[in-house]
């Protein structure tokens, strides 16, 4: 029995729809253009040569040793870090869930714990471990005069990353946990397990799978991020300094294509793992809301240790970002603690921080609002819709997720300095404004729509029906229905790729032309030449204006939200 | 007070699904022929999965279907989007538009038809008038009951004046009694407003109660098209007198023209177009027959309990169950269990398939 007519059907009421057709063109084109054609370009540049399809290039830069051993590094520290970050964050997750945390104060440092990592850029963490620990450290020179100590390398970039990316495992972990149905445990408990037992025989194989995802996309996270290898590396590359070096130092475009293309196949597998088989089974252990309220634990054998080893963690991460803040305000970090603001002030005089600041704000303020719409429109149409090229719009757009940016830079610089296929089309944007801001709404578009997707999910289906069978077309529904429902999450997603791209680094490093000064790349060229008080200053600054934003957002939801809206008139 | 009543008609209407679990397709509907008169209330009725919600779904535009073709009144509709569509649809679960007062959900599409203001102030008063909701244009959905919520979804697709008027399963979400109570009141109001309605439920009192026409669907295939009447008293089929109502089958033969033999007794039986030696099923609803001492079927009492308005008794016929409601008890001989007894038929009663 094949379908009949209906397909076509489909077809013409699309068709009759003029303003979804468009924008869904559009939308492919936009994902084609600078998603995939990039990425297939770093194919092409790595395969094919003068004389043809070649594995030529592949042999080259496998004969660089340099190349190999930052394979190497860069898988080691994936795994180290990807586990590490998985434990703590399970420690963490645990904690709040099931044991009773005696003070506010610790909810607190909890909270703030999460936060942080959002709103700070990805590498200050590298910052304050050299002024803690490295030679002129605080802690290691001042406190324990140990005067030779080096933190480059791969336990500097380890620690740093684990204590950057932690606080996304314990978000993930936090919310399996909360799922579990405390009544499985306690018939466990009940038939005489004891607490570890049930732990190990109940709790962690329904977590397993969600384990094994908070793991894969910390690993993601990890052999992606650029500038924290960069800042701490010292002589340990990984992949992605390994091909930003082999671009801009030994300007060699194909082999940098080509690792890039190899970067990206260790970052694909993991994803696709991570997407289409752990997340799909960790939600199928635990699609069960809990029943009732978990009784927590208050056995203080067991209080104790764990609270107090997750408040020193938690003090020990705040402390090291409290330090970005103090190095902007000593003289000379290490030898003269008096309190300045020269730093602040030759951030704005000598260093050009003012246009730093406008540029970096400017672009991102423009990326954001159209990332948070073009992300709720993707939503909409792979949550409400059904059409061909759906699935491709989902694929895409998710993909850009596992595309590391130092990939996606290269991509660009193949892609585009000689236009479309070299044509000289679309030439003109290379260098440009434009493609910072198109790379910002790239790099921030999975998030965005990850998040309408699942708010588009808890919106009862016929009430857009129902405008539509009112008579309203496409765009009406969307525009009167849709984006007033899911007006927090456009919100939340506006803040977030605002956020997300006033602090990127690891593809703008490599698009960035001398007329935009980014605040990301003075950093990193400031912390890289050691001057840790001016880098410092930056990044304070940056961090307020980040975290202002996140006040702001919160603020705006909590007063013009849709939730608070409704329910502000019951 | 609508401008033009459409009849709706379907046309050989099938549509294909492809099963999640197998990934075989199927049919959900099945070569439908509908006629749906202008003005007139007809109930799509039948259990779950039988396809009633796809066809409303197909008549309103939100599915196409994969053969034949939907007329609104004379004009053929497959291929228009359901904003385009002259039909109005309230949705089981109401629908309402959370960030909208009760004024502008109901004024919703009269905006987007670019009306005067003025105009669809008064629409808007009145619809709600009529619906018994005057007063509360400024509520917020979520301030009103379950009730009042389907009244402000039945005000929207009113106030549009639409051809047809659909509802799924408007009242499911209700409670029983509230269920009663505004069925009556959407059957009012469709006679008021003389607008042509489909309405799809699964539950047969609510379709006897407020349609003029059921059409009975099982798995994708309408198994009878009739007044509410003709489906109770004469079924198509083993399925329409089962879910219509309780029914018993007697095993039959066919004696000659309107009588039968059920288990060596000759009864009285309208049966149509079947000839004398057939097998058939003789339809008996459990209020169409009293026990007896001197009936005409030899039936034995297995169950007998006293519900108020009738005895309730279970008897074997052959071997062959059936339940029997005795109204007014009180003034009847009453059967314990394994008693012998006789069932008398009422007039006209017994229907043969």
């Amino acid at each position: 029995m094949a379908k009949g007519q209906s397909a076509s059907l489909d077809r013409k009421k699309l068709l009759g729809d003029p303003v979804l057709v468009t924008t869904i063109v559009l939308l492919i084109v936009f994902l084609t253009v600078f998603i995939l054609y990039p990425l297939a370009i770093l194919l092409v540049d790595s395969f094919v040569n003068e004389s043809g399809l070649t594995l030529e290039t592949f042999k080259r830069i496998m004969g660089l040793s340099n190349f190999r051993k930052s394979i190497t590094n860069t898988l080691k520290v994936g795994f180290v870090v990807g586990i590490a970050s998985t434990l703590i964050g399970l420690l963490f997750a645990y904690v709040e869930e099931y044991v009773k945390l005696r003070t506010k104060f610790m909810g607190g440092l909890f909270k703030l714990v999460s936060m942080l990592p959002v709103v700070s850029p990805p590498f200050v963490l590298s910052l304050s471990m050299i002024m803690l620990f490295g030679k002129a450290g605080i802690i290691t020179r001042f406190l324990l005069k140990i005067y030779d100590n080096s933190v480059y390398g791969f336990w500097g970039i380890a620690i740093v990353q684990t204590l950057t990316f932690f606080p996304v495992c314990y978000m993930m972990l936090k919310g399996l946990l909360k799922n579990i149905d405390p009544s499985l445990e306690e018939a466990a408990r009940d038939m005489g397990a004891s607490r570890f037992k049930v732990f190990m025989t109940v709790t962690f194989p329904l977590i397993l799978p969600g384990l094994g995802n908070a793991f894969l996309v910390t690993f993601i996270e990890s052999i992606a991020d650029f500038a924290n290898p960069m800042i701490i590396g010292g002589s340990y590359d990984t992949l992605a300094t390994t091909i930003y070096l082999q671009i801009t130092g030994a300007y060699d475009k194909q082999g940098a294509a080509a690792m890039a293309v190899v970067l990206l196949m260790i970052t694909l597998l993991m994803f696709v793992v991570q997407k289409y088989y752990l997340e799909r089974k960790s939600t199928a252990t635990l699609s069960g809301k809990a029943s009732r309220e978990r009784m927590l634990i208050t056995d203080k054998s067991v209080t104790i240790p764990l609270t107090v080893l997750c408040s020193a963690l938690a003090l020990f991460v705040i402390l090291m970002y409290v330090c970005v803040p103090f190095g902007a305000m000593f003289k000379t970090w290490g030898y003269d603690f008096h309190l300045t603001f020269k730093w602040f002030g030759l951030v704005f005089t000598k260093y050009k921080g003012f246009k730093a600041f406008k540029d970096s704000f400017i672009l991102s303020l423009i990326s954001a609002p159209i990332t948070a719409l073009l992300s709720m429109i993707i939503s909409y149409l792979v949550v409400k819709r059904k059409f061909k090229g759906k699935g491709f719009i989902e694929a895409v757009s998710m993909l850009a997720m596992a595309v590391p940016g130092t990939v996606l830079g290269i991509g660009y610089i193949r892609g585009f300095s000689g236009g479309l296929f070299g044509s000289g089309l679309l030439q003109g944007l290379y260098g440009t404004g434009a493609i910072l801001v198109i790379v910002f709404i790239v790099r921030s578009l999975p998030t965005g729509t990850r998040s309408g997707i699942s708010a588009l999910r808890q919106i009862d289906k016929s009430i857009e029906e129902s405008a539509y069978d009112m008579g309203a077309d496409s765009f009406r529904v969307f525009m009167t229905v849709t984006l007033p429902l899911i007006k927090d999450s456009f919100l939340s997603g506006f803040v977030t790729s605002f956020v997300r791209s006033i602090t990127a680094i690891s593809a703008i490093i490599l698009l960035v032309t001398p007329s935009y000064l980014l605040i990301t790349v003075q950093i990193n060229e400031f912390a890289e030449k050691g001057s840790y008080g001016i880098a410092c200053a930056f990044a304070t600054i940056l961090i307020v204006i980040t975290y202002g934003s996140v006040l702001l957002m919160n603020f705006m939801i909590k007063h013009f939200g849709t939730s608070r809206q409704i329910k502000a008139k019951e | 007070m609508a401008k033009e009543k459409k009849g709706v008609r379907l046309e050989h209407i099938s549509k294909i699904y492809k099963d999640p679990k197998t990934g075989k397709d199927f049919y959900a509907v099945k070569d439908a022929n509908l006629e749906i008169e202008p003005g007139s209330f007809v109930t799509l009725l039948g259990p779950s999965g039988c396809g009633k919600t796809t066809t409303l779904r197909m008549i309103a535009g939100f599915e196409s279907p994969d053969e034949g073709e939907i007329y609104l009144g004379n004009e053929p509709i497959n291929a228009l989007t359901p904003n385009k569509r002259d039909t109005a649809m309230v949705f089981q679960s109401y629908a309402l538009l959370p960030h909208y007062n009760i004024f502008d959900n109901v004024a919703y599409g009269l905006k987007l038809r670019k009306m005067d203001k003025n105009v669809i102030k008064k629409k808007v008063t009145d619809i709600l008038d009529l619906v018994g909701l005057q007063g509360m244009e400024n509520r917020m959905t979520n301030q009103l009951s379950g009730g009042q919520q389907q009244r402000v979804a039945l005000a929207r697709a009113l106030v549009i004046e639409p051809g047809v008027l659909l509802f799924d399963e408007p009242l499911s979400n209700l409670d029983a009694k509230l269920r009663v109570s505004m069925r009556t009141e959407i059957r009012r109001i469709q006679q008021e407003a003389g607008i042509t309605a489909v309405y799809v439920t699964h539950d047969q009192s609510e379709a006897m109660a407020i349609s003029d026409k059921v059409i009975i669907m099982n798995k994708g295939i309408v198994e009878q098209i009739s007044t509410p009447q003709e489906a109770y008293y004469y079924p198509n089929n083993q399925f329409v007198a089962d879910f219509i109502g309780e029914a018993n089958f007697l095993k039959a033969t066919v004696e000659g023209q309107d009588m039968v033999n059920i288990n060596g007794s000759k009864v009285k039986c309208a049966t149509g177009s079947l000839s004398a030696g057939n097998e058939c099923n003789v339809v008996l609803r459990p209020e169409g027959a009293a026990l007896t001492d001197n009936g005409t079927v030899k039936a034995k009492v297995v169950y007998s309990c006293f519900m108020g308005p009738y005895q309730d008794y279970h008897v074997m016929v052959g071997d062959t169950l059936v339940k029997i409601q005795d109204y007014n008890p009180k003034n009847s001989k009453i059967y314990k269990v394994g008693d012998e007894a006789f069932l008398s038929f009422a007039e006209n009663t017994l229907y043969a398939l």
